[in-house]
């Protein structure tokens, strides 16, 4: 079973590419929108890559409620446990 | 003895069917962000950002959605070099003609002059156009008209909310128009459609026009969309319905010269691009930035600019794919005219 940390170093090479945001920004403190500048398009981008990297999934209306690297981190801990 | 059963004629027709001319019309008022911005507290650069919309096209009062189809269509048809008494069927995607009943596209076959031929309406939102394309060549193919006029037609500013942040930005108006008509070789392959009826309320029109009417003070029921949950569908879900299209057409994206994807919103259309892994030599229509999303008209809108700009030339393997309000798409390979 994958550590935060892998999973945050994971996470962040899917926002890299979907975002263009440097992989060493995306911690688990920071905003996605406020912080890193990841729009709610964005964000639909990288939540589908996520589903496919963690083999989770991720509804629609979950989306809004993962503000920070954090809650995301934390939501696919929990989905994959 | 038992009498002999009745024997009917079976339809036949030609067996390949492929674009043989397009045409287009953009109505005259180019309305940049800039005028827009105030009615919804928003800026040139959020839009650019969120759209890649730079300026749209508004018809004047004028330019009506007949007007508009009948000056795509002549345009369709000298470029297909045909008569116009040779066009045999009419068929108008669209969600802009006001009017329950008649369909508009009588009206269209009666102005340019065709010779009564089978007119009627599709509406299928913005998968409209590759929708009358696929029946266009059914109908080539199985013998029930020789020469189609397929047009594709929007004026959304008629139904836009100006002051709704989520959509005043995105929708225009215009016309394009193909002529489909019999070939030696298949210049448009098979379609691959659907529908996904469980997000019916995904983009629509706000209220019934009954419910309007009920209303104190009534309004126009203007469009609305949900942005997300359509961005994640169009974005992936399309992706493979993009693949599967090439696939059934027995081709792979090596094979593909001009992608023409529905131009709803630069976000998908760089998303699917991606989704779909499309070599970087495959020339995108990115029409949206300067035209908006019309809705039925983008297709043609797009692939009529490539055509004149050199993006595309005349027998390119070109993927059209249209998707929207209902949900519903339509995809097919095509053959540029």
């Amino acid at each position: 079973m994958a550590t935060t940390e892998e999973i945050r170093a994971d996470l962040a090479e899917i926002v890299e590419e979907v975002a263009g945001v440097d992989a060493d920004q995306v911690q688990l403190d920071k905003s996605f929108v406020d912080d890193l500048d990841v729009d709610s398009l964005s964000m639909v981008e990288v939540v589908v890559a996520a589903e496919e990297k963690f083999d989770v999934k991720i509804p629609d209306d979950e989306v809004k409620n993962l503000k920070t690297v954090g809650d995301a981190v934390a939501f696919i801990e929990r989905a994959q446990g | 003895m038992p009498t002999p059963a009745t024997s009917i004629n079976p339809p036949s027709g030609s067996p390949n069917a492929t674009l043989l001319g397009i045409g287009a019309y953009r109505p005259s008022r180019l309305i940049p962000n800039a005028e827009i911005v105030e009615a919804i507290d928003s800026s040139d650069e959020w839009i650019q950002q969120r759209s890649g919309i730079k300026t749209r096209r508004w018809a004047t009062a004028e330019e009506t959605v007949q007007s508009m189809s009948v000056a795509a269509a002549r345009e369709a048809i000298a470029d297909a070099g045909i008569e116009v008494e040779q066009v045999d069927a009419v068929v108008v995607a669209t969600v802009s003609h006001m009017l329950q009943t008649p369909a508009i596209a009588t009206a269209i076959a009666h102005e340019l002059g065709t010779n009564r031929p089978a007119a009627f309406d599709i509406s299928a939102a913005c998968a409209g156009f590759c929708h009358g394309v696929a029946l266009a060549s059914d109908m080539v193919r199985g013998g029930s008209a020789k020469h189609v006029l397929v047009i594709g037609v929007e004026k959304l500013s008629d139904l836009t909310d100006v002051g709704d942040r989520g959509t005043a930005f995105i929708f225009s108006d215009g016309a394009g128009a193909v002529i489909v008509g019999p070939s030696d070789e298949a210049g448009i392959g098979p379609v691959v459609w659907g529908s996904d009826g469980e997000q019916y309320d995904l983009i629509r029109q706000r209220e019934d026009w009954r419910d309007v009417l009920e209303q104190e003070d009534p309004r126009m029921p203007h469009l609305v969309m949900q942005g997300n949950p359509v961005f994640r569908w169009a974005a992936f879900e399309m992706a493979k319905v993009a693949q599967t299209t090439l696939d059934r057409s027995g081709i792979t994206a090596d094979d593909l010269d001009v992608f023409v994807p529905h131009q709803a919103n630069m976000r998908i259309i760089d998303a699917m691009a991606r989704s779909m892994k499309l070599p970087e030599r495959v020339r995108i229509g990115r029409d949206v930035a300067d035209q908006g999303n019309s809705s039925a008209a983008s297709i043609p809108l797009a692939l009529h600019r490539m055509i004149q700009e050199g993006d595309a030339k005349s027998g390119d393997t070109a993927l059209l794919i249209a998707f929207g309000a209902g949900l519903a798409y339509a995809a097919q390979v095509v053959k540029v005219p």
